[in-house]
């Protein structure tokens, strides 16, 4: 099953908060001068498939030590200067575990800090890096998530409490991500993990982009011919994606998810735009734009360099290696069994 | 004089004729060509389904009982001819009762009732579709079950990092024929829900060739001589699904394969 898959089963069990760590290739103090220009796919133009179209092959990962939300501290400061990155950069590597460095939380990066050999993961602490000087992956004034609704925090809260008391009766109470059904990073839009599993593979074919995400194997083969959604009836985990091509920029539209599918505490209606644009022969600018209105008063975006790696991506097969769900249970199934006996 | 020679020139080209017939037209169908990608490939673009029971049993079988007889016709095992070339798997004497132990426990040792990844061949041949998508570099193919997938390497042939569900697959062409070789897959996928198996030492060598517009001839060669006596192959055309906006839709099995996992471990008093 090889060491992947070990780290796979570890990444599962989720014994550590791993902070961000890195497969990127191109260990880089400061980030690339293609990264800084986030309105990207002006100055550079990208070599073409056979059939004319923007070649966005290749292995790619968004590992990124950009938090999701700005840091509080930071008001609405949206870009680092170079300087603040670099420096940035080297408190990142110099920090203490469990540290957090302007909302870059340092955890696993630190090998006294595990209990697994960083080996296994294929992490290399120097490599971490901010891929732009963003400070935060969500862009705009605010860099964080809209306040939620008050309609959509009721509804997340009856789901909770629904569960409340009832998380270890059985495999369906348990987290989604836990139950390999749907892990945070594979759930679209995609996001960067604190984690191993950031590789991204793109093949394309005549009127279909794929994208293979290394989390779960999860595979999105979009087509690009203009087709229209599938049927509203038909609900999909992942959602129902269509593509076209603006220019340089492949503009993915995906709606049609399951009720359970939340990003961030989103409904069934979420909409998702993600639009990918290289920028750079070694970078590629994942942006994507989330509107749910039964969630949030107004869409919000957010904005992820990807870097180009060499991969290999190994296959996760996280449902196949699951021995944490009959683990859990049984433990729960054990303790009541020790809590009828006493109460006897 | 004339005539005669007439005559001999006529009878030597209708000679010529009958035996280029005899070596080329009757011994085999004209051989089709299939279209061509923009970068001058054979197109296998696509997305294709076997249409037989080859899932049920490689090999020939009547029709027979569902494992579930509550649900009556719906679940019964339909019949089919054997996709083994030759009929029968040869295997090993010990394989051959641990396939026969595998098949009387099918229903809770198939890997397929668990949503486990597939394997090759058998994600070519399972009940639901696959997608094949090319690009010069690489091929990938994207099967409905289980969201499984492979990335088919065309370069320079690679070695597998570490075993996996779905192995490691190095492609080539050979004229129309995609030939992908398929090793370090793991001993834990089946090829069929009849208990037919194989050890870490498979090999597979699968061969992909067009034969019509929307049919291909898919044939792998299987390898194993910790369960097999010899290789063999199987063989079955491929037909493509040409309904208009035909897509892969999403078949995560593992929800519908929970209870059978876990349904043991639910807490007494609920439902």
């Amino acid at each position: 099953m090889g060491r992947r898959f070990l780290a796979s089963t570890a990444a599962l069990a989720a014994v550590v908060l791993i902070a961000l760590l890195s497969q990127a290739p191109a260990a880089g103090q400061a980030p690339s001068s293609a990264a800084k220009a986030t309105t990207a796919g002006k100055a550079w133009t990208p070599p073409r498939t056979p059939d004319g179209k923007p070649e966005l092959q290749g292995i790619w990962s968004d590992n990124t030590l950009t938090p999701f939300e700005r840091p509080k501290n930071l008001g609405a400061k949206e870009f680092y200067t170079d300087q603040e990155v670099v420096e940035l950069a080297k408190r990142v590597r110099e920090g203490r575990p469990g540290e957090e460095i302007e909302g870059a939380q340092l955890g696993a990066a630190n090998p006294q800090a595990v209990r697994y050999d960083l080996e296994l993961y294929g992490f290399d602490r120097t490599k971490l890096r901010y891929t732009s000087n963003r400070t935060s992956l969500i862009v705009g004034p605010e860099g964080v998530v809209p306040p939620m609704l008050p309609q959509a925090r009721e509804r997340n809260a009856a789901r909770a409490a629904k569960n409340k008391g009832h998380e270890f009766d059985s495999h369906e109470q348990r987290p989604l991500s836990e139950r390999c059904l749907l892990m945070g990073q594979e759930a679209i839009p995609m996001t960067p993990g604190a984690n191993e599993g950031n590789l991204l593979q793109i093949v394309q074919g005549p009127g279909y982009v794929t994208l293979l995400h290394e989390i779960d194997h999860n595979t999105r083969v979009i087509p690009t011919d203009g087709r229209p959604h599938l049927p509203q009836n038909i609900r999909l985990w992942q959602g129902d994606s269509v593509g076209h091509w603006e220019g340089n920029t492949l503009v993915v539209d995906t709606t049609n998810f399951t009720n359970l599918t939340a990003f961030r505490g989103s409904s069934e209606n979420l909409h998702l735009v993600e639009r990918f644009t290289r920028a750079a022969d070694d970078t590629m600018i994942y942006q994507f734009t989330v509107e749910d209105p039964a969630t949030w008063a107004k869409p919000w975006t957010a904005e992820v360099p990807w870097t180009k790696t060499k991969g290999p991506v190994y296959e996760y097969a996280c449902h196949e290696g699951n021995t944490m769900i009959s683990t859990i249970l049984r433990g729960a199934r054990v303790a009541e069994e020790e809590a009828a006996k006493k109460g006897k | 004089m004339r005539n005669w020679l007439g005559d001999s020139v006529v009878a030597g080209v209708l000679a010529a004729a009958l035996l280029l017939a005899a070596t080329h037209g009757a011994a085999q169908a004209p051989v089709y060509r299939a279209p061509r990608t923009p970068d001058g490939k054979p197109s296998l673009n696509g997305i294709w389904q076997a249409l037989n029971t080859a899932d049920w049993d490689l090999q020939g079988h009547a029709a027979s009982k569902g494992p579930v007889p509550s649900l009556g016709a719906v679940f019964a095992v339909p019949p089919g001819l054997s996709v083994v070339e030759g009929g029968e798997i040869p295997y090993l004497p010990a394989a051959a009762a641990k396939k026969k132990q595998n098949q009387a426990n099918w229903t809770t040792l198939d890997p397929e009732a668990k949503c486990y990844l597939p394997g090759v061949p058998r994600a070519t041949y399972l009940p639901y579709p696959f997608q094949i998508v090319q690009s010069p570099q690489t091929i990938l193919m994207s099967y409905e079950y289980a969201g499984a997938v492979r990335v088919v390497n065309m370069g320079a042939p690679t070695k597998a990092p570490a075993d996996s569900w779905m192995g490691w697959s190095n492609g080539r062409w050979e004229g129309d024929t995609l030939v992908v070789d398929v090793t370090s897959q793991l001993d834990s996928t089946w090829f069929d829900r009849a208990g037919s198996f194989h050890s870490d030492a498979l090999h597979v060598v699968e061969r992909y060739t067009p034969r019509s517009a929307d049919t291909l001839t898919y044939e792998a060669t299987i390898e194993d001589p910790k369960v097999f006596s010899r290789p063999w192959k199987i063989s079955m055309p491929l037909y493509r699904r040409v309904e208009k906006d035909a897509k892969l839709l999403e078949y995560k099995c593992v929800e519908f394969a929970e209870e059978l996992l876990y349904g043991s471990l639910r807490k007494k008093s609920s439902n």
